[in-house]
C-alpha cells in the first residue's frame, strides 16, 4: 500500500488547553484506517485540522510526498478530502438536494438548475441505496435519514480521502450494512477511509488498520489483524477493563409508573408497560419504532390522544417537562444538540439547569452548594473539560453526552428514563454508567432505557419490551431474552 | 472549601488573549474613545459636559437594559419608543392641572402602563407563537396610536415640581436620572447574574428546545422579558417627560434603533443566549459620548449618523471575528 496522507508532529492547543501534543500518522491509499480513543482524546480535533477548520499549533501535514497548509474546508475538499462530521450539520430548511450540492449548485443561464440538481441527488442517493424523495426538507427526515444524507454528501465530493466521525451513531443496523457496503467499494477504487466510532464491532468488521490516540498521544498504530478486544481496550483506557457490564444485584420490588393505553396518531398504539422500583427496563427496537415518542410523552413533550400515567398506583397528570420533573422522572434525550444542550453556556449551567429550584433561595441562587453539586457529578462521570466555566460546545461528543446525563442525575429522580444513553460514550465510560445505573436501581429507583445497541439491552434489563412501528410487540424477561427474539419482535409490524 | 477558592481565582484569570479581548475589548474601546476627543476638544472631560452627557444617556440606558433581557431570550423589542411615549403622557396628565396625583403614584401609573404593554407583547409572542419582530412591531404602531388618541396629539405640560425633579434634580450633585439608571443596572444585572430567573433567560436564548425539555417554563420566561422591557420603557418614558418638562406624544420615535445598538455593540449575541448586562450598559456610553464628542465637535447630525451605523458593523464583525474558533 503505497502511503499518501501523513500527519507529521501535528500539535494542537486552544488557548493553554493542549489537546495534540505530538501527532505522526501515515493514511494510505485504499485502507480503512480506524481512529480510536475516549472521550475528548483529540480524534474529531485531528480530524478538523485535516479539513481545515481548525489550524495546528503547529507540524506539518503532507499529501503524495507534498507539504500542504489546509486552511478552510473548501480547501480540503479540493486537495480530495471531504468528511462527515461527529454532529448533524444539514441545513434543516433546505432540501435534500440543495443541502448536498451547497455551494456548488449545477448553474444553466445563470440560475441554479434544479432539474439537473434533483436528477444528480437521486444518483447518489441511490448508489448507497437511499430511498429518499430529493426534495424532501431536511426538518422532515427521521434522524436516521439525516445521517445517511450527510454521508451521502460526504461521498459526492468523490474525494480522495473520506473522514467519518462516528458516521453510525444514529442509524439502523441495515444502514449500517449499506454503509459498510459503500466503504468497502470506495476501498477498492483505491480511496482512503478514516473511520472513527466507538464501536468495537465495527471496527473489526470494516477498518484494515488501527490507530489508538489517547490524551492527545498517538498510543500505537496496528494491523487490525494484529490487535486483540482487549487490547485495544487497554490501549485507549490506559488500564485493563474487566467487564463492560457490572454485576447485577438490583432487587425489583413494586411497580412505580405505569403507562395504560398510550396512543398517538402517527406516532404509537395502546401502549402499556409498567416499570418497578429497582428495575432497570429495556426497550428495544429499531430506530423509529416509537419509543421516543413514548417516554417523551411520559414526560411531558407531546400530547396523548389517549392514555394515563399512574405513579405509585395513583394516576396523575404531566402537564409538561417541569412537571414532570416535579414528579421525579426524568428524561435523558437521544438528541443532546437539539434537545440536550445550550451549546453557547457553560457546563456548569448546563448541568444546574434543571435543579436551579434546588439550590436558590427566594430565587438567588447558593453558587456554592452549585459549584459542589455540579463538581461531583463532574468527577462522577468523568467528564474531561479544562473548566467549569468553559462553554459546553467546546467539549467533546462524548463528553458533551455526559453532560446531559449528569443534568438529569442532578435533579435526584426516582424514575430514571435514558433515551440511548451511551451514544457516542468512549467504552470505558460506558462501564462506568452502567455502574451508576446499576447503583441507582440499589436505592430502590427504576430505570427505563431505551437502546438501539442490543448487548447493551441484554446485559443491562431485567426486563426487556421490544417495539416495533409503534407498538409493543414483545416482552421479554432477563432470562428469555436474546438476540434473535428481539430481532422477531422488532421487525413484527414490519412487512 | 480552599480548594474552591483557588478554582475561582485560576478560574477567573485563565483568559486566552482571545476570550479577553471578547470580555474586554469594549471597555479597551470606550476608553480609546474617550482619550481621542478629550485630546480633540478640552470642554469634553469637563464636569459640567461629563453630566450632561450621563444625564442624557439615562434614558437610553433604561431601554437597552430591558432591550438586553429581551435580546438575551434571541427576541427583539421594537415598540420601546412607542411605549416610553405613551407611558410619559399618561404619567404627566396625571400631575397636571386639578387633576394632580401625589408624584410618586403617577410614576407608578406610567410604569404599570409600560408593564402591561410589554405583557401584552410577552402574551402574544409566547402564546401564539408570533414572531417578535412582528408582534412588537404592531405594539409600536398601537402604542403610539394610544399615545395620540390619549393626547389628542398635544403635548402635556405645565407639570408639578415634584414630578419634574425626577429628571431635573440632583442629589449629592448627581442627577436623578443617572441614579435610577444605576439602580436599575445593579438591580438589572443582579437579576440576571445571581438569580434562577437570570439563569433562564440565558438558557431560553441558548436553545429554547433543550430549555423547555429541561423542565424551564419558556413561555413564562419570554413573557417576563417583554414585560420587564415594557416596564423599563415605562420608566423611561417618566423620567423623560420630567425631564423634558412635558409629555411629549412624538417622544421615543426610533429610540428602539438606538437600544438596540447599545446591546449589540456591548457584545450580547442577536441569537440570544450571550451577553451581558455591563456590556449594554458600555455600548449606551459609546453611543452618548460619541454623539456629545462629535457634538462639541460641531459635526453635523447627519454625518453622526453615519458613525453610529459604522460602529455598530464594526462591533458585531468584531464580535463576529473574536467569537470564532
Ligand atoms: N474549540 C475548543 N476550545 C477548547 N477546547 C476544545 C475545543 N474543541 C475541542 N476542545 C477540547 O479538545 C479535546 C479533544 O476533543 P475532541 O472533540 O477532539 O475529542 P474526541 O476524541 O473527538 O472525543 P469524542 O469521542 O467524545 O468525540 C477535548 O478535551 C475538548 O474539550
Ligand atoms: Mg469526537
Amino acid at each position: 500500500m503505497s502511503e499518501f496522507l501523513e500527519l507529521k508532529g501535528i500539535a494542537k492547543s486552544f488557548g493553554d488547553v493542549q489537546v495534540l501534543n505530538d501527532v505522526n500518522v501515515r493514511f494510505n491509499k485504499g485502507e480503512v484506517h480506524a481512529l480510536m480513543g475516549e472521550n475528548g482524546a483529540g480524534k474529531s480535533t485531528m480530524m478538523k485540522i485535516l479539513t481545515g477548520i481548525h489550524m495546528p499549533t503547529s507540524g506539518e501535514i503532507f499529501l503524495k510526498g507534498e507539504s500542504l497548509k489546509i486552511k478552510n474546508p473548501r480547501e480540503a475538499l479540493s486537495k480530495g478530502i471531504s468528511m462527515i462530521h461527529q454532529e448533524l450539520s444539514s441545513i434543516k430548511d433546505l432540501s435534500i438536494a440543495e443541502n448536498i450540492f451547497l455551494g456548488r449548485e449545477p448553474v444553466k443561464y445563470g440560475f441554479i438548475d434544479y432539474k439537473e440538481m434533483f436528477k444528480k441527488t437521486e444518483e447518489v442517493l441511490n448508489s448507497i441505496g437511499v430511498a429518499l424523495n430529493p426534495k424532501t426538507k431536511i426538518r422532515d427526515l427521521k434522524v436516521s435519514d439525516m445521517q445517511m444524507v450527510e454521508i451521502c454528501k460526504a461521498i459526492s465530493y468523490d474525494a480522495e480521502i473520506i473522514i467519518m466521525d462516528e458516521p453510525t451513531s444514529a442509524i439502523t443496523d441495515r444502514e449500517v450494512e449499506k454503509l459498510f457496503g459503500v466503504i468497502r467499494d470506495l476501498k477498492d477504487n483505491g480511496k482512503s477511509i478514516i473511520y472513527i466510532s466507538h464501536k468495537m464491532k465495527e471496527i473489526y468488521d470494516i477498518c484494515d488498520v488501527i490507530t489508538v490516540l489517547r490524551d492527545g498521544d498517538i498510543v500505537a498504530t496496528k494491523p487490525t489483524t494484529e490487535v486483540s478486544n482487549n487490547e485495544l481496550i487497554s490501549m485507549m483506557v490506559g488500564r485493563e477493563l474487566e467487564d463492560v457490564f457490572p454485576d447485577k444485584n438490583n432487587v425489583v420490588g413494586e411497580p412505580i409508573l405505569s403507562i395504560k393505553n398510550f396512543s398517538k396518531q402517527s406516532m404509537f398504539n395502546d401502549i402499556n408497560f409498567e416499570v418497578r422500583k429497582g428495575e432497570i427496563l429495556g426497550i428495544a427496537g429499531l430506530m423509529g419504532a416509537g419509543r421516543t415518542e413514548v417516554v417523551e410523552s411520559i414526560f411531558g413533550l407531546h400530547k396523548l390522544d389517549e392514555g394515563e400515567i399512574q405513579v405509585n398506583n395513583k394516576t396523575i397528570q404531566i402537564n409538561g417537562p417541569w412537571d414532570a420533573i416535579g414528579k421525579g422522572i426524568a428524561l435523558v434525550t437521544e438528541d443532546r444538540k437539539e434537545q440536550g444542550l445550550a451549546l453557547c453556556r457553560s457546563v456548569k449551567e448546563n448541568i444546574s439547569i434543571s435543579s436551579l429550584a434546588s439550590i436558590d433561595k427566594y430565587g438567588v441562587l447558593d453558587r456554592s452548594i452549585e459549584n459542589e453539586k455540579v463538581n461531583d457529578y463532574i468527577k462522577a462521570l468523568r467528564i474531561k473539560l479544562h473548566s467549569k466555566n468553559q462553554e459546553a460546545g467546546q467539549l467533546s461528543g462524548g463528553n458533551q453526552q455526559k453532560i446531559v446525563l449528569a443534568k438529569w442525575l442532578m435533579t435526584s429522580p426516582s424514575i430514571l428514563i435514558l433515551d440511548e444513553p451511551t451514544r457516542g460514550i468512549d467504552i470505558g465510560a460506558k462501564s462506568e454508567i452502567y455502574k451508576l445505573m446499576v447503583e441507582f436501581a440499589n436505592k430502590g429507583f427504576a430505570i427505563i432505557m431505551i437502546s438501539s445497541e442490543l448487548p447493551e439491552i441484554l446485559g443491562m434489563s431485567d426486563r426487556v419490551l421490544v417495539f416495533s412501528n409503534g407498538e409493543k410487540t414483545g416482552e421479554l424477561t432477563r432470562e428469555e431474552a436474546n438476540q434473535e427474539k428481539i430481532m422477531e419482535y422488532a421487525t413484527a409490524n414490519l412487512r | 472549601m480552599l480548594e474552591t477558592k483557588i478554582e475561582k481565582t485560576v478560574g477567573k484569570l485563565n483568559f486566552t488573549p482571545k476570550q479577553f479581548l471578547r470580555d474586554f475589548g469594549i471597555i479597551f474601546a470606550f476608553l480609546l474613545l474617550i482619550v481621542v476627543l478629550s485630546s480633540l476638544n478640552s470642554n469634553f472631560l469637563e464636569y459640567n459636559n461629563i453630566i450632561n452627557v450621563v444625564r442624557q444617556v439615562a434614558i437610553n440606558g433604561l431601554l437597552a437594559i430591558g432591550m438586553t433581557y429581551v435580546i438575551l431570550t434571541g427576541g427583539i423589542d421594537l415598540s420601546v419608543g412607542s411605549i416610553l411615549a405613551f407611558s410619559g403622557v399618561v404619567s404627566a396628565s396625571l400631575v397636571t392641572g386639578d387633576s394632580e396625583l401625589p408624584v410618586l403614584l403617577a410614576v407608578l401609573v406610567g410604569i404599570m402602563a409600560g408593564s402591561i404593554l410589554g405583557f401584552i407583547n410577552g402574551f402574544i409572542i409566547a402564546r401564539f407563537n408570533v414572531a417578535a419582530f412582528v408582534a412588537t412591531l404592531a405594539m409600536m404602531s398601537i402604542a403610539r396610536g394610544l399615545t395620540m388618541v390619549y393626547s389628542n396629539g398635544n403635548p402635556i405640560s405645565g407639570l408639578s415640581d415634584g414630578f419634574k425633579f425626577i429628571g431635573g434634580g440632583e442629589l449629592i450633585g448627581i442627577p436623578i436620572p443617572v441614579i435610577i439608571l444605576f439602580i436599575v443596572f445593579v438591580l438589572g444585572a443582579f437579576i440576571l447574574q445571581k438569580t434562577r430567573f437570570g439563569r433562564y433567560v440565558y438558557a431560553v436564548g441558548g436553545n429554547e428546545t433543550s430549555a423547555r425539555v429541561s423542565g424551564i417554563k419558556v413561555n413564562r420566561v419570554k413573557i417576563a422579558v417583554y414585560t420587564i422591557s415594557g416596564m423599563l420603557s415605562g420608566l423611561a418614558g417618566v423620567v423623560l417627560s420630567a425631564r423634558v418638562t412635558a409629555g411629549l406624544p412624538q417622544a421615543g420615535t426610533a429610540y428602539e434603533l438606538d437600544a438596540i445598538a447599545a446591546v449589540v455593540i456591548g457584545g450580547t449575541s442577536l441569537v440570544g443566549g450571550r451577553g451581558r448586562l455591563w456590556g449594554t450598559i458600555i455600548g449606551v456610553l459609546i453611543i452618548g459620548v460619541l454623539s456629545n464628542g462629535l457634538d462639541l465637535l460641531n459635526v453635523s447630525s447627519y454625518f453622526q449618523m453615519i458613525v453610529k451605523g459604522i460602529i455598530i458593523i464594526a462591533a458585531v464583525l468584531f464580535d463576529s471575528k473574536v467569537n470564532k474558533g
